[in-house]
């Protein structure tokens, strides 16, 4: 696209003084303008007296924002030159709520935050916990959380198809997403019961084992999507205007990228082969095989075939675990840590008051800090934990990758037309939830 | 990790051994991981020892209210621990390598130099600390909050801002942008 070349000349001639350039090594992070300074340039008449800039409000209830995402644009004709997310509609205080809850609860409130995968945030709380209270947990369970992470990654990049064709008028594909969804939605529904905020992942296992007849669901999904993905390259990858919609909008360079924090996709379109699964892997990422799937421009079209790609991969990881699935327990068997069974509860004494005191009363987790993070569809989700030996965590700071990405946004949005900036809030695919939390 | 106690001046004489310092600041492990406690003097001289020394990505930066936990023992000695603690989470994108830096922030004094300058990628982040902790980051290009309304009064990380206690704000018709 040429929207960064024919922008570029009418940019050099209305430089603006009190634009705010950060210079670091050779390439350069441009950001926004500070509100003080955007207030200061807007009260002067003087300045920009003959232009056309327009202070324009999108959102927060704009179909293409995703929820209740805001945007203050300043634009000049239908080009962006500035722009500020405006969030907190959806802030419902979680890390204070976490604070209040025990950690058997935690999980329950955590699985709010990213509605679109939350088997994740419930994984690096459970991780965090499990840091701290330095348990193994066992191999049963570390490859029933992969798996069900793994297909909670496909209905996630399944909705990110749904709703990056729907932002850009591929309408069609958004009923194609949704349906691939529904299909790992059911599987979801099927093992814990509830469509999303599962609270499965627990701080010692999974809250239940696989149901009966698993594989058998399993291996009809990995037979069914391969086929999808084709569609959607037919619907989509090759389509002249699909390319034309995308290619060379909202671009981005590694370092930008890395300077902005970004994590995730957003940061592997600019080339950066990072992810945590490989890199430090939890779980047992490093007993399966797969690819990274790594950008080369940073723009719209290499976030949208990462998200595709990955797909291929974690259905390949998915394979690999309905051939490795091992045998044994999926909870770990330490009594200070797992409710008694509850058909234990009807014949000892003990362990009905073993179950009492752990739903009353939590178990205590010893005193110390830890961060444990994993790769959630959106990029690093980390958690952030301190103990102070109660049963409760003093702290709960979840480091939120699409909290962070949006930061890009104003810098990928520069220059471009309104039109782009659509494609590039659906390419950066922030949940709300988590970004307010 | 693979920490190097570059020239530790202190001598032999106390029992304990001196925690092994890292950019200048001392060194601790928690559970595995690296933790730098520069004071906030020198937090801008370790950050930016840290960056040269690879650490490209700000992972994070939080904060944490120890009002009601002042018996913690995980600081190294001459540390004195404070009300509030910033967490700065640092990793080398190369390297995969992580640390963390913690520096105490009294209560009377809450600002911190900002991290904007070594990291864009602090913006936020730092504006999520203000909002939520009422912790200031001086020279922060846009420091305002973030998840709050503008308008909220107080800070409500913090631990003696009670649950329930204020009924939903709504803000007036027409405020500012």
């Amino acid at each position: 696209m040429s929207v960064t070349e024919s922008t570029d000349t009418s940019d050099e001639a209305v430089v603006d003084p009190t634009e705010r350039v950060r210079r670091r090594g050779a390439d350069s992070a441009v950001l926004r303008m500070s509100e003080a300074e955007a207030a200061q340039v807007g009260n002067d008449p003087h300045l920009h007296a003959d232009d056309q800039r327009v202070l324009l409000n999108m959102g927060p209830s704009h179909p293409s924002t995703h929820g209740v995402l805001r945007l203050m644009l300043e634009m000049e004709g239908e080009t962006v030159l500035r722009s500020k997310p405006v969030i907190g509609y959806l802030h419902t205080g979680m890390e204070k709520q976490g604070e209040q809850l025990s950690y058997m609860q935690g999980s329950t409130n955590v699985t709010r935050m990213d509605y679109a995968s939350p088997l994740f945030t419930e994984l690096a709380f459970s991780l965090a916990t499990e840091k701290l209270l330095e348990i193994e947990i066992p191999e049963r369970a570390t490859w029933i959380r992969m798996l069900m992470c793994e297909l909670n990654r496909l209905g996630s990049h399944f909705l990110f198809m749904a709703t990056n064709g729907m932002d850009l008028g591929a309408v069609g594909m958004m009923i194609y997403g949704w349906r691939e969804r529904e299909e790992v939605i059911r599987f979801l529904e099927k093992v814990t019961g509830l469509r999303m905020n599962h609270n499965y992942i627990r701080p010692g296992g999974v809250a239940a084992d696989l149901p009966d007849g698993w594989e058998y669901d399993i291996a009809r999904l990995l037979e069914m999507i391969p086929p999808r993905l084709e569609e959607y390259d037919t619907l989509m990858t090759g389509q002249p205007i699909w390319r034309g919609r995308l290619q060379g909008v909202g671009a981005m360079s590694a370092e930008e990228a890395i300077a902005l924090s970004a994590t995730g996709p957003v940061l592997r379109s600019a080339g950066v082969p990072s992810d945590l699964r490989r890199d430090e892997p939890y779980l047992a990422y490093d007993q399966v095989e797969f690819d990274v799937i790594v950008g080369t421009y940073g723009d719209c079209y290499d976030r949208y075939a990462i998200r595709l790609n990955e797909i291929r991969e974690s259905v390949r990881i998915i394979g690999q675990i309905l051939e490795a699935m091992p045998s044994g327990d999926y909870r770990v068997q330490d009594k200070k840590v797992t409710p008694p069974p509850r058909a234990r509860i009807d014949e000892s004494m003990e362990a009905l008051i073993h179950h009492f005191k752990i739903f009353t009363e939590g178990y205590k987790v010893p005193a110390g800090e830890v961060y444990a993070a994993v790769e959630s569809p959106r990029g690093e989700l980390g958690v952030y934990m301190v103990s102070d030996g109660s049963s409760h965590p003093y702290r709960m700071h979840v480091r939120a990758p699409s909290f962070v990405n949006l930061q890009t946004m104003p810098h990928l949005m520069r220059d471009g037309l309104i039109a782009d900036g659509v494609a590039i809030i659906s390419s950066v695919d922030p949940v709300m939830g988590e970004v307010d939390r | 990790m693979n920490a190097e106690p570059d020239g530790s001046t202190e001598t032999e004489d106390d029992p304990t051994p001196p925690a092994p310092l890292r950019y200048g600041a001392p060194l601790t492990d928690s559970r595995g991981q690296a933790v730098v406690h520069p004071s906030r003097d020198t937090w801008l001289e370790v950050a930016e020892a840290a960056l040269n020394d690879g650490f490209d990505h700000l992972t994070d930066v939080t904060a944490v209210d120890f009002l009601e936990y002042p018996g913690r023992r995980d600081l190294p000695d001459g540390v004195e621990p404070q009300r509030f603690e910033v967490v700065a989470l640092l990793s080398n994108i190369a390297t995969r390598e992580r640390i963390r830096m913690r520096v105490q922030v009294p209560v009377d004094d809450p600002t911190v130099p900002t991290l904007f300058d070594l990291w864009p990628g602090s913006e936020t982040p730092e504006r999520e600390v203000f909002d939520m902790f009422g912790i200031s980051f001086v020279d922060h290009p846009d420091l305002c909050r973030i998840l709050m309304p503008d308008d909220w009064v107080g800070h409500p990380l913090r631990k003696d801002y009670a649950v329930g206690r204020i009924p939903v704000q709504f803000k007036d018709q027409g405020a500012s942008l």
